[in-house]
């Protein structure tokens, strides 16, 4: 009998989900890939150091107690004139350490870039959803006001909302909303291609008969969305969430980097090019440059894992 | 024995226009396709009722409607006199659902690829709640597969492996009807016969009702207890095996069994069946088999035949005798 069951103990055959990811194709495209390994280490390191920056900076940048006005302008690795302190990448105008500051800047960064990519995510998901698998005019209303913003730069989008969000918090609450209204504006302006991704891979698995024998039985259209047709469309939204995360950083970067971003008392990645960028010509190079350096390794490596991880998904490419 | 199921002047029709915009501009009017056209046939509890017919016949737009996949333009299906899709309810209607299974034709598509076989399986019961212990193990010793394999997951199985997954979950909420949608079809050879081999054991062994939707005439042949042989979403003729095989009475039945390949034929000529199958958005007048048919005659042409009795068979057709 070709069907005949195979001999097996039961506990031999169910592997764990470490186990199975280890002899995964996934797993082994990762080992064999130097892109896939050079950008995960350095992900890794920048998010690790950004999470443990208290514990790594020397100095606390925003505790005005620790501040020596002396301290300011030293040149990276070099002794200051004044107080002989030495940084390791040299300290702005008001004596700061730029190496704690690009720290405690790139937790902002890396929040208001995750948080945003998931509000975007947890929004695409569920519009998406609705669209493919209910049609009709619910998915005319979805589609046509995705089209039309996309009609839009999505920095401009996001200036928008955050013009607008601005304009309705109080003066007193505004330096503590920013984030999370940066949060808001860049997740709105870029929830359209999750949606759209989502609602292809509905269209798809919809017209499937798995999904058929869960209608037959009764199953709500929520547990048929979630439970059945969410899981086999989850892997292109994985490659375009990594790769908006990237774009979603500079998005934020560009924002702050216009003033309209994080306040100069939480600042970003970009408010610290910002402020360094006023430095630029009149020599004091390094409080521009490395928080410049530090956006760029970020969102460069973020953007090759995330475009890795599209070929390695995709079985077309193998 | 009463009828357990019983569909009455059941049809169905699908709007195939184009948009709204293309119609002004092309000045066409709406389009609808009529799959399924008045069809009546009553399921006796404890049978297998075949439905047979070529491609496009609404043999499988039938056995969705019947277990409320599609609802019926018009008709009643009445599964113990509930009818799924106008039943208010929610009591009845979950009673109805749990007695009813299907069982499709692609085994590749028909389990979740995500979804280990345990989850699969017990699925059914999850829904209407019910013990969930060791009934995946169980479900999967009766259909011939190792109760280990429930933590495997779909891809791991082959065919007509997959079908025995999909057997199991439609046996999980202990239904009584199943409708069976090719079952086989996707399926080589070798295991088409252990596959319809299990569901016949299956059938006597729990009292099951199917409802088997096919192509293939000799597995009618082997499991049907009555057999509907449809033709352009109409019911042409309805008989036991028996009459049906050996004195068919329908020209369109007799013209599907001399084209079923046959062993004992072996370098036979055959007459290939003339023509195709018509487009169902504009169906011929009258008799929709005429313009194939090669004893039509003129009230073929004008007059849609009513079923009547000849012999032991239900025939739509004007000449039959």
């Amino acid at each position: 009998m070709t069907d005949a069951p195979l001999p097996a103990t039961a506990k031999a055959r169910e592997k764990g989900r470490w186990e199975r990811f280890r002899e995964s194709d996934f797993f082994y495209a990762f080992k064999r890939s130097p892109v896939a390994l050079v950008s995960f280490g350095v992900v890794s390191v920048l998010v690790l150091s950004a999470i443990f920056a208290p514990l790594i900076a020397p100095t606390n940048p925003f505790d005005p107690a620790s501040l020596d006005l002396m301290n300011g302008f030293t040149p990276p690795m070099e002794p200051n004139a004044f107080t002989g302190s030495s940084f390791l990448m040299g300290t702005d105008d008001q004596g700061r350490d730029v190496f704690s500051t690009i720290l405690y800047g790139m937790r902002i960064s890396l929040f208001v870039g995750a948080a945003a990519v998931l509000f975007a995510m947890v929004l695409g998901i569920v519009m998406g959803l609705i669209s493919g698998y209910f049609g009709g005019w619910a998915d005319t209303v979805i589609m046509r006001v995705a089209d039309v913003q996309l009609t839009f730069p999505s920095i401009l989008v996001a200036m928008l909302i955050f013009g607008i969000a601005k304009g309705v918090t109080p003066i007193e609450y505004r330096d503590q909303m920013a984030i999370w209204v940066l949060i808001l504006a860049i997740g709105l302006s870029d929830w359209v291609q999750f949606a759209r991704v989502v609602r292809g891979a509905t269209l798809v698995e919809k017209n499937k008969d798995y999904v058929a024998a869960a209608r037959l039985i009764g199953r709500s259209p929520w547990a048929i969305m979630t439970r059945h047709i969410l899981p086999n469309a989850l892997s292109p939204v994985l490659v375009i969430a990594t790769i908006s995360l990237a774009l979603a950083i500079i998005a934020e970067a560009t924002l702050s980097f216009l003033g309209v971003g994080a306040p100069p008392t939480q600042p970003s990645l970009g408010t610290l090019i910002r402020i360094g960028q006023g430095f630029l010509f009149s020599g004091e190079w390094w409080i521009l440059f490395f928080p410049a350096c530090t956006l760029l390794a970020l969102a460069l490596s973020v953007n090759m894992l995330g475009d890795w991880l599209r070929d390695a998904l995709n079985p077309r490419l193998r | 024995m009463s009828a357990f199921v019983t569909v009455k002047g059941l049809t169905c029709v699908f709007d195939v226009s184009k948009p709204w915009l293309n119609r002004v501009l092309e000045r066409r009017g709406k389009a609808f396709l009529t799959a399924v056209s008045d069809v009546d046939f009553q399921v006796e509890e404890r049978t297998t009722y075949a439905l047979v017919g070529e491609s496009g016949s609404g043999k499988s737009t039938i056995g969705r409607m019947l277990v409320g996949l599609l609802r019926p333009s018009d008709g009643d299906v009445e599964i113990e006199g509930i009818n799924l899709a106008r039943e208010e309810d929610p009591a009845k209607v979950a009673s109805v659902r749990a007695k009813i299974q299907m069982i499709f034709q692609d085994p590749y598509a028909s389990l979740n690829p995500r979804w280990r076989v345990r989850d699969i399986i017990t699925e059914p019961v999850l829904t209407q709640g019910g013990d969930l212990e060791g009934l995946a193990e169980k479900l999967l010793q009766q259909v011939g597969l190792h109760p280990s394999d429930a933590g495997k997951f779909p891809h791991e199985f082959s065919g007509g492996q997959r079908q025995r997954i999909c057997i199991a979950r439609a046996l999980a909420s202990q239904p009584r009807l199943i409708v069976c949608d090719e079952p086989t079809s996707a399926l080589d050879v070798s295991v088409q016969a252990q596959v319809l081999n299990l569901m016949s054991d299956l059938k006597d062994e729990l009292g099951l009702t199917y409802l088997l939707i096919t192509h293939d005439l000799t597995v009618v042949r082997h499991m049907a207890d009555r057999i509907g042989v449809l033709y352009l979403g109409r019911l042409v003729e309805e008989a036991d095996p028996h009459s049906l095989f050996e004195t068919p009475k329908h020209p369109y039945t007799q013209m599907l069994l001399d084209a079923a390949p046959r062993v004992d034929g072996f370098g036979r000529e055959v007459p290939p069946p003339q023509g195709e199958i018509p487009d169902p958005i504009n169906p011929p007048s009258g008799c929709t088999f005429h313009p194939r048919c090669p004893i039509a005659t003129d009230i073929c042409r004008r007059e849609r035949p009513a079923t009547r009795k000849v012999g032991n068979a239900l025939v739509a057709c004007h000449l039959a005798e």
